[in-house]
């Protein structure tokens, strides 16, 4: 996996991309969890596409993030990302976050995709089913929520923390958010990522999204898990009534942190835009 | 030294097991838990003890800005305010203060303390806060990482439509207004002054330092803890080269008189217990929104009880905790004295924020502590900063010839 950083807008952000595979182009958003150096969602998505992963400023060690304020902003940056790169009618596929940014980029422009890929997408808001607020939730009570197994959670939420000589120990879901060191450090990083995805999510996730997606013409597959917790099914639903060409691929037990746990399903959804 | 009486108004019904049972005192308590009928009386106890506390000769009568909670009933301190000008008539009224970037635009606030400072007869203090990250960003649902950008937008906002005399235009990034043009405008001049909760930050150190606003540290973790906090303050004055007056800072702390040590545990020990156990239990997941302190802050912080361990255990300390940490100076006059002398000279701070009535103190016992402090402690405390008792920079300016409608109402009847 090729790992490096480029310059967007004029200086406006430094932004670290992670470049991996062959195949058709794909530009993959990443949720607001963020991806890890050599992430083993991006490998996988690397075995068919030719992947572009780029992350937002406040995500690994990408600046700049004062200088991404709205919507609009997160969407453009998109744009810029491709245009540095010289990526010409990717395949744009987005996890959580990264979804809602992907289908602005596509109802904005969607003559610029080859098609979109929204997994456990954001960016709507359904009153009869109120997410939980990610941003009020302590560390240790994260995955349970986006996780099918809160074990194998722990584990990728806590992955790119350097243990040390402790790396291959098997420590403890609970041991390890009671360690100060690594907490202190979660919670840097947690402020860098989740004050960058709360311009856009925070409070309430949505930005007017469902009043674009009507452009979003192009050919579209929505991945969902059934047992997400965070948004559930009736998410999945809007998100295909309110775009053009959408089909629904639904994973059966999986949750909103599908493509590390049922990695195979969600390639096979997206299968179609080779 | 100037005394305020600063009243938190809590609600006083939450339950034995409200601990037990409920997530959190502030952001998702529901209100079901909130009857408006005993509301009526509490509101009308808390305000009778403000007056009551310029009777027994405070300086100051405090309020502030909470929202969607039960720890503090006023989430507009300006209305509370406005009752005091009319039965009031000496003490300093205080708003610490209005949470402004809150308010769009904020000119409301510009203008609700100028009506304030007008009504007062000049008695007004204004407070800025950043606000806690539950009311400005869990309940008021502000971007976490836009609420500084947010208040520093609405202290330019404020300060210019105060002092202009002509409309102006503000082209701010939240804030945009073709004509700006407050009426009333502020009695004191330039404007009154203005007193800055802060947290640490040396950004706030500076700002205060800056605009000659006051520096005021509160919390109800006691003046042991607030030592160090207070020292980075006091270095930082003193690297700015500007005077160390004791004014420029002011501090909150937790306070009950009784005649003797043994009274005044056996009065106030069990609304100490409910403030500290009922009304402080805020689930840690609202404590600190991602990116509403700045990273720079949160690499020199101290970690945050964010623990399963530290959930657990936090505010549940034992009354030798609380004494001993000075959480609470509690005791007789004398032992107050001595503790509150003690804390006055080691944190240097010209401004007591005195936090008399707590928790479910019954008003019977926040009057006993209060006129006790009133009349055997401030005396004894009130001239320990004698070079500068001419500086009024930090305090209210009242004009001299100001009506007294407390007294001329009493006058009609």
């Amino acid at each position: 996996m090729k790992s490096y950083l480029i310059e967007t807008g004029n200086g406006r952000t430094q932004t670290r991309v992670l470049e991996t595979g062959a195949g058709p182009q794909l530009l993959y958003l990443h949720s607001a969890g963020g991806v890890v150096e050599n992430d083993p969602f991006l490998e996988a998505l690397g075995q068919q596409f030719h992947v572009y992963a780029p992350s937002l400023p406040g995500y690994l060690d990408s600046e700049g993030a004062d200088n991404l304020r709205t919507m609009l902003d997160f969407t453009l940056w998109g744009f810029d990302v491709m245009e540095v790169l010289g990526i010409e009618h990717p395949v744009v596929v987005g996890h959580s976050m990264g979804g809602m940014i992907a289908a602005e980029m596509a109802s904005l422009n969607p003559r610029a995709f080859k098609g979109l890929g929204l997994i456990s997408a954001a960016g709507l808001w359904l009153d009869d089913y109120p997410m939980p607020d990610i941003f009020a939730k302590l560390p240790f009570e994260l995955p349970d929520l986006l996780f099918s197994d809160p074990a194998l959670g722990t584990q990728i939420i806590s992955e790119g923390y350097d243990f040390g000589s402790n790396q291959d120990e098997l420590v403890s879901f609970m041991t390890r958010f009671q360690d100060e060191t690594f907490l202190q450090d979660f919670l840097i990083k947690n402020a860098r990522r989740m004050g960058t995805a709360g311009k856009i999510l925070f409070p309430i996730p949505e930005r007017g999204l469902s009043e674009r997606l009507y452009r979003a013409t192009l050919p579209t597959v929505i991945v969902w898990g059934d047992a997400d917790k965070l948004m559930p099914m009736p998410y999945a639903e809007a998100f295909q009534r309110l775009l053009p060409h959408a089909e629904l691929v639904t994973i059966a037990g999986a949750a909103h942190m599908a493509p590390y746990e049922q990695t195979g399903e969600v390639l096979s959804a997206l299968a179609r835009f080779h | 030294m100037k005394f305020t009486f600063f009243h938190l108004m809590a609600w006083p019904h939450l339950a034995d097991d409200f601990r037990e049972k409920h997530h959190s005192v502030w952001v998702d308590v529901p209100n079901s838990l909130y009857d408006p009928a005993r509301g009526h009386e509490v509101y009308h106890n808390y305000l009778d003890q403000l007056e009551y506390a310029e009777q027994c000769g405070f300086d100051g009568l405090g309020v502030n800005e909470h929202h969607s909670n039960a720890y503090g009933l006023m989430p507009s301190p300006n209305l509370m305010a406005a009752t005091l000008t009319r039965r009031t008539s000496r003490a300093a009224i205080m708003v610490l203060g209005n949470s402004i970037a809150l308010y769009n635009p904020a000119v409301r606030v510009a203008e609700e303390f100028a009506m304030l400072d007008v009504m007062s007869g000049g008695r007004f203090i204004g407070g800025f806060p950043v606000g806690t990250s539950m009311d400005t960003n869990y309940a008021y649902g502000t971007v976490p990482t836009e609420t500084r950008e947010r208040y520093a937008e609405a202290h330019e906002l404020i300060i210019k439509a105060w002092t202009e005399r002509e409309p102006f235009a503000f082209n701010g990034r939240y804030n945009k207004l073709r004509y700006v043009n407050i009426w009333p405008r502020p009695l004191q001049q330039p404007y009154p002054a203005i007193h800055i909760p802060g947290g640490g930050s040396v950004e706030t150190y500076d700002f205060c330092i800056e605009n000659t606003y006051s520096y005021s540290y509160l919390s109800y973790s006691g003046y042991l803890r607030g030592r160090d906090l207070m020292r980075g303050y006091w270095d930082q004055v003193a690297s700015r080269a500007v005077d160390e007056s004791p004014y420029r800072a002011g501090f909150a702390q937790v306070i009950c008189v009784g005649e003797t040590d043994a009274e005044a545990e056996k009065l106030y020990k069990q609304h100490i217990d409910y403030f500290y156990n009922r009304c402080l239990h805020v689930y840690p997941g609202f404590g600190e929104a991602p990116g509403y302190r700045t990273i720079k802050t949160l690499k020199r912080g101290a970690i945050p009880q964010l623990t399963p361990k530290g959930v657990k255990t936090l505010s549940q300390l034992s009354w030798k905790e609380l004494l001993d940490q000075r959480y609470v100076i509690c005791g007789s006059p004398e032992t107050v004295r001595e503790q509150c002398e003690e804390m006055i000279k080691d944190l240097r701070f010209g401004n007591l924020f005195c936090l008399m009535a707590l928790g479910d103190m019954p008003n019977e016992k926040v009057r006993h502590s209060t006129r006790l402090f009133g009349e055997k402690v401030m005396p004894k405390l009130r001239h320990l900063w004698p070079d500068y008792a001419d500086d009024n920079r930090f305090w209210c300016r009242p004009v001299a010839n100001r009506r007294h409608p407390d007294r001329e109402l009493r006058g009609v009847a």
